[in-house]
């Protein structure tokens, strides 16, 4: 029952017993936060701080104090949102799509992609709030009675999906992450010894006991939410990509765009994963978790999904060509060769040759190079949509409309606060939550222990 | 836990998962009943081994899939085509058949948002979770590396219990 054949890997490194991994997972909660930490927390939160400036002032101002124009009506806000929104699909994907795949290799890094998840799509949401102008109105975007007629919301509209599709995806996520941590909080709570601390993972673990029955129906739950994720993260990026694909822009209205966005979406997310993973085993000790071959696993998934844009950038030129539409044509061409064909040429050499050194095995187990994609891998897919949006608005139909766009201090400073925002939540929950699925993870430490593996011992020692 | 003071159970502890499985078909084959086990891990085969029955849960998340269906159903038709029908880009929305493609992610977004959320609600309450609920485990160590086995008190129990590989044995 316990076997797993000798070819596969160990997925937990050491000579680990149950109660290591409670210990292990539990100590970045019960310890005080290494010196690593507080820098970069210090760092992240001035950085948030900064953007909440740049926040208020857009909605005591209005969005004029950025640098959009009549032609340029969309830029980073836009931009932002889309590529905070794709960073947050690895985190569905590793959680759900792996599950329901049986990649047991998942649950040691589960619980912080689905962290990332949520975090990335709460820095997302916020971009099309700002952009209302009149933040206050922000709940007109949902359909409720009202005194002018009634007026309703429209469901034809692509916009409107897009709210439906992140408040079900937002929400959704979080009960799935929720309750993946309550056998885990209950945990920490049995182990805590402050009262402060007892009496807050008491309330956070609901009660979790663990009992036989209990336990059954959150294997269901967990399997079931997971095939439900399953499709809705696919249609979330799908949705998203008709904000644009359903417009008459050249350069937008393109059939491609749902299955582009979504690979693009898992590139950018596991890009990040790998960025905060690697962070995480290393400031908090836990490579003997988040193995060399977990970050091998999910450079391989980069190198896939980041060949796939790569193929999907290359289609969207030849059925520019191939469909003699002229704007579409110019379109495209003016991406590649226009002003801004530095922007065009960074998301290609970013995100279609960088990913391509994971070919070498050497590369893709090395750590710091490791690191360093994921950080290109990030800047290109930010830039993928930044061409998307700005190149195809700025040459509009008549020349005399045409324009650049340069985005002013604000515009900066809130992409750097939501930079600032989510990372200022992902630290807090590294500090305060279980960052590894331990209940999860005891499940296949006998079949994928180091030395469980070697010994095999189907009653083995402790 | 207040119900056990008036039915008396005796709790064995054990270190191994698989020890537990055994033991609990072991008990069962002694005709002893296993009114519970604690354990920090899902363990493989326990539901069967103790006789559960097979939750329901996966259909009820189907049920409330169907309500969030009908919900997205009523609520596009009414706002859409009978309440204010509106004739968006030369695209009259006169019948909801004709309209439907465009409610599509709709009407799939609300399903999904029904059936995740409504079943994750029948969890918490069907196992009697809910924020500040006092820990159901009797023993702090069945969330870490023990599991416990608890079975109503009677004759030969406790010595049955020790055959198995308890560790230990606590009548409460």
């Amino acid at each position: 029952m316990h076997y797993e054949s000798n070819v596969r890997e160990p997925l937990i490194l050491g000579d680990k017993s149950y109660k290591d991994i409670t210990v292990d997972v539990a100590r970045p909660v019960e310890t005080a936060a290494p010196r690593a930490w507080w820098i970069v927390f210090s760092i992240s939160l001035v950085m948030f701080l900064w953007g909440v400036g740049c926040i208020l002032y857009t909605i005591g101002t209005g969005i004029g104090v950025w640098g959009l124009n009549k032609t340029v009506g969309w830029a980073w806000d836009i931009t932002n949102f889309v590529w905070w929104v794709g960073i947050g699909h690895a985190g569905t994907l590793i959680s759900a799509v792996l599950l329901l795949f049986r990649q047991k290799w998942r649950m040691a890094i589960n619980r912080s992609a689905e962290a990332m998840t949520i975090f990335s799509v709460i820095q997302a949401g916020l971009f099309p709030l700002i952009h209302m102008g009149r933040i206050w109105m922000g709940y007109w975007v949902f359909p409720f009675p009202n005194q002018y007629g009634s007026l309703w919301v429209n469901f034809n509209s692509p916009l409107l999906w897009d709210v439906f599709a992140i408040s079900t995806y937002l929400t959704v996520s979080t009960v799935f992450w929720y309750t993946g941590l309550i056998p885990d909080f209950a945990m920490i709570r049995d182990r805590a010894i402050n009262p402060v601390q007892k009496h807050i993972y008491r309330i956070l673990s609901f009660g979790w006991g663990g009992k036989a029955k209990a336990w059954q129906r959150f294997e269901e739950v967990s399997l079931v939410l997971a095939g439900l994720a399953t499709p809705l993260v696919l249609s979330v990026h799908t949705i998203v990509s008709m904000d644009f694909a359903t417009s008459v822009i050249p350069g937008w209205h393109t059939t491609i765009f749902p299955p582009y966005f979504v690979a693009g979406a898992i590139f950018s997310g596991f890009a990040m994963v790998q960025t905060l993973l690697l962070i995480v085993r290393k400031i908090f000790k836990m490579e003997d978790y988040i193995t060399i071959q977990h970050i091998e696993m999910m450079n391989i998934v980069i190198m896939v999904t980041g060949s796939i844009v790569g193929v999907a950038y290359i289609t969207e030129l030849f059925i520019a060509w191939y469909s003699g539409v002229e704007y579409e044509q110019y379109a495209f061409l003016n991406r590649a060769t226009g002003p801004y064909w530095w922007a065009y040429w960074s998301m290609m050499t970013c995100n279609v040759f960088s990913p391509q050194f994971m070919w070498f095995k050497k590369l893709r187990t090395n750590l710091v190079f490791t690191f360093l994609i994921s950080i290109i891998v990030n800047i290109g897919m930010w830039f993928e949509r930044f061409v998307i949006i700005v190149t195809s608005l700025h040459r509009d139909y008549l020349p005399s409309s045409w324009s650049m766009f340069s985005p002013t201090f604000v515009d900066i400073g809130i992409f750097i606060g939501t930079i600032g925002f989510f990372f200022v939540l992902f630290l807090l929950y590294a500090r305060s939550f279980p960052v590894i699925a331990q209940a999860e993870l005891k499940t296949i430490l006998k079949s994928s222990g180091e030395s469980q593996k070697k010994h095999h011992d189907p009653h083995g020692a402790h | 836990m207040a119900h056990t003071e008036h039915t008396p159970v005796v709790r064995a502890l054990y270190l191994d998962d698989d020890v537990v499985l055994d033991a609990v078909k072991d008990l069962r084959g002694k005709g002893i009943k296993v009114k519970e086990v604690y354990s920090p891990f899902p363990i493989h085969g326990l539901d069967k081994a103790m006789g559960l029955k097979e939750t329901r849960i996966a259909m009820a998340a189907f049920m409330y899939g169907l309500i969030g269906l009908s919900v997205a159903i009523l609520i596009t038709s009414y706002m859409m085509n009978i309440d204010w029908p509106q004739n968006i880009g030369g695209k009259p929305s006169m019948t909801w058949g004709k309209n439907m493609p465009a409610f599509v992610p709709i009407i799939f977004e609300l399903t999904v948002f029904f059936a995740a959320h409504l079943m994750v609600w029948t969890f918490l309450i069907i196992n009697k979770l809910y924020p500040g609920a006092a820990p159901q485990n009797p023993d702090p160590r069945t969330t870490d590396h023990h599991f416990m086995i608890e079975v109503a008190a009677g004759d030969g129990v406790v010595d049955a219990l020790k055959a198995t590989g308890a560790i230990e044995i606590a009548e409460a």
